[in-house]
């Protein structure tokens, strides 16, 4: 391994181990570029990273890449397993295969773009961070979701939007069902101009920001009342 | 007129229906809704009020009371961390969130921990300046809510605490009223202001053992395994849980029992879930011996710990350190009369009143209108507690704590209260023989065991 701040830094993950790769993400200069090789599904790659850095890995990964990162740009050529971008605060991450469970759970800020489907959970309590799935969303995806926003360019699965709060969710295909509180609202001039900065931030040429779904909250569970027969 | 006609009839209760079950049902049947408040259980459960330390006699002798040095110092975290906390005494401040407590009690368990050594935690809602500021030694706990989780918070943090569930309702999420969702409250947590905020029972990125490992390996990767990694649960398969959480990597396991508090949350998960924190103790010593991981993981078992013979028996069952929750709140002040303002008493049994209770019985955490300022977020009634005098008396009943603790031990002959053992116990019901596996007074005999 040779870590320079002048040349993109190469990291053998199955070399070095994890920790070691995440140390040496860690030691980069602002504006370092990063790429990680021999990536074999591993976990917990390029998690709490704080530098602005671009990182690109070659592969498939396992649970949390990119998790809890405030800073840098992740590139996964790959598929990814659950949680990634989980928590994430900055920086874009971009799956270019698919997402595993609970994509962006959590993510308080940043945008993570899956160019392929993500599965069940996706957004999951999201407070205030971006998410743009290309493909397919999985059950119970954007549950308790409390800020931010997420586009599904496909169709989402049951229950979405269960329990929501204040974020938004966008589906450009089906939806099979929605979740307790979640409901259809018209799409206002404001949400178009929101879709359609998603589609380019992300790439996504294949939505129509004009014919899409707008989910939001009902707010009929913001205060419990026995009376309403809510399901509590 | 005969022999019984001036003989009235005396009240007969029924035990099926006591007054405080009709008052239950009644209540119910006006609201349609189930109760909701806070402390923990009220039921009385075996407890270690039903043991007794067999002191130094003949066959022991004791280290001198005033004199001889009994130590207490207690490291949490020895395992994997490469900087385990190191504290003074084995007696911590549970996590308990800002928003459940007002800011001024979070402040003041945090300057009383630091004053004696110890460590404080954080709670459901995240990190705040205050508490960060007042604690030395601060435990971040990592909620399935994740309200406020913040990676620098993580970093700043002493160590971290996965919560899978606590004792008040192992198997529940969290809940805070609207009426403690203040603006403060709300923006931390992401969320309208005056919501009644009900909490996730699961994390949203894991599930099971196998995840918790994963994510226990992101949690060190991300703070570059410096920091302890507790596991906390409520009491209920606790054999098993506190394994499965060794096996997950676990540096520290916290073992909650059901008499352990809440904030807020149903009176049916309160009182009719888990296990009480006597057999919990013993369960989870029994599994850390059985992996082989003695001295290795350390155990924090909380829930309903109120005196130094309590930490004492604790102690002596296999935990190494406990954690104060309902009892640094009554420490505070809760429940008490009056609260105290440039010196002077102000009583305050008319608000308990307005809320239905009085001094003593008060369990309404949930409605934020604590007559004493502990658990509220009104900027007015918050005022009623100094943080000032709050960590003075919090410092104050630590170090009371201690005292009884040492006696104890120094009475046992030990000159660490970590030395204590179950050797040094017995029973005095059948139950806590059996639950804690210690000998029935006067008898070699413990339920379950061959005679």
């Amino acid at each position: 391994m040779s870590v320079q701040t002048d040349a993109p830094t190469t990291l053998d993950v199955r070399a070095l181990g994890v920790t070691a790769v995440n140390r040496a993400l860690r030691a980069l200069p602002d504006g370092a570029q990063a790429t990680l090789v021999e990536v074999r599904g591993a976990h917990n790659l390029a998690v709490g990273l704080t530098n602005k850095i671009n990182i690109t890995i070659n592969g498939n990964t396992g649970y949390y890449v990119a998790g809890l990162c405030d800073g840098p740009d992740v590139t996964i050529n790959g598929s990814v397993g659950w949680g990634v971008g989980e928590n994430l605060m900055s920086g874009v991450v971009r799956v270019r295969g698919n997402a595993s469970e609970s994509t962006a759970a959590t993510a308080h800020g940043g945008l993570v773009i899956v160019e392929g489907d993500a599965s069940s959970r996706a957004a999951i309590s999201l407070k205030g961070g971006n998410l743009a799935v290309a493909g397919n969303v999985g059950h119970m995806s954007a549950f308790m979701a409390q800020a931010g926003t997420v586009l599904v360019g496909g169709d989402a699965g049951d229950s979405l939007g269960d329990s929501l709060y204040e974020a938004v969710v966008y589906v450009g295909g089906k939806i099979r069902s929605l979740g307790a509180d979640a409901r259809v609202e018209e799409l206002t001039e404001a949400d178009i101009a929101k879709i359609r900065e998603m589609c380019a931030a992300a790439g996504f040429d294949h939505i129509n920001p004009e014919n899409v779904t707008k989910v939001a909250s009902a707010k009929q569970l913001y205060n419990f009342d026995a009376l309403k027969n809510q399901r509590y | 007129m005969t022999d019984h006609d001036d003989i009235t009839p005396a009240l007969r209760e029924s035990a099926t229906y006591p007054t405080e079950m009709i008052s239950h049902i009644q209540s119910m049947s006006r609201s349609g809704r189930y109760e909701i408040r806070g402390w923990g259980a009220k039921r009385q459960v075996p407890s270690f009020d039903d043991l007794s330390f067999i002191t130094a006699s003949l066959s022991r002798y004791p280290l001198e009371g005033y004199r001889e040095r009994c130590e207490t110092k207690t490291v949490l975290g020895s395992r994997f961390a490469s900087k385990p906390l190191e504290l003074d005494i084995p007696i911590t401040i549970a996590g308990m969130s800002f928003g459940s407590l007002s800011a001024a009690a979070k402040d003041s368990l945090g300057r009383a921990a630091t004053a004696v050594g110890t460590s404080t935690t954080t709670g459901d809602g995240g990190m705040t300046e205050e508490e960060r500021r007042a604690s030395k030694h601060l435990v971040y706990q990592c909620l399935p809510s994740r309200y406020g989780f913040n990676p620098e918070h993580l970093r700043m943090a002493d160590a971290i605490e996965v919560v899978v569930g606590q004792g008040a309702k192992p198997g529940g999420g969290g809940m805070l009223l609207g009426q403690k969702v203040s603006e403060r409250v709300a923006k931390m947590r992401t969320l309208p202001a005056g919501v009644d905020q009900r909490s996730a029972s699961r994390h949203p990125d894991w599930t099971g053992p196998d995840d918790l490992t994963i994510k226990i390996g992101e949690l060190r990767e991300a703070t570059n395994w410096e920091k302890p990694i507790y596991v906390k649960f409520g009491a209920t398969r606790v054999f098993n849980d506190v394994k499965l959480a060794i096996a997950a990597g676990a540096d520290v396991v916290v073992v909650d029992g059901m008499q352990g508090g809440t904030g807020a949350t149903q009176d049916v998960f309160i009182e009719h879930t888990g296990i009480p924190t006597l057999p919990a103790v013993r369960l989870a010593a029994e599994a850390i011996r059985e992996v082989g991981m003695t001295g290795k993981v350390q155990l924090i078992v909380s829930g309903g710990i109120r005196t130094g013979a309590d930490i004492a028996k604790a102690l002596a069952l296999g935990a190494d350190a406990v954690s104060l929750g309902v009892a640094s709140l009554i420490a505070l002040g809760c429940n008490s009369p009056y609260y105290e303002s440039d010196g002077e008493q102000i009583d305050v049994t008319a608000d308990y009143a307005a809320l239905g209770t009085a001094p003593g019985y008060c369990h309404e955490c949930q409605t934020g209108a604590c007559p004493v300022g502990v658990t509220t977020q009104n900027p007015e009634l918050s005022k009623r507690l100094d943080p000032e005098l709050g960590a003075r008396r919090m410092t104050n009943y630590l170090k009371a704590l201690t005292m009884e603790l040492t006696t104890l031990a120094r009475a046992c002959g030990k000159n660490d209260v970590h030395h204590l053992e179950p050797e040094d116990l017995v029973a005095l019901t059948i139950e806590a023989s059996a639950m804690a596996k210690v000998p029935l007074a006067g008898t070699s005999w413990i339920p379950g065991q061959s005679f």
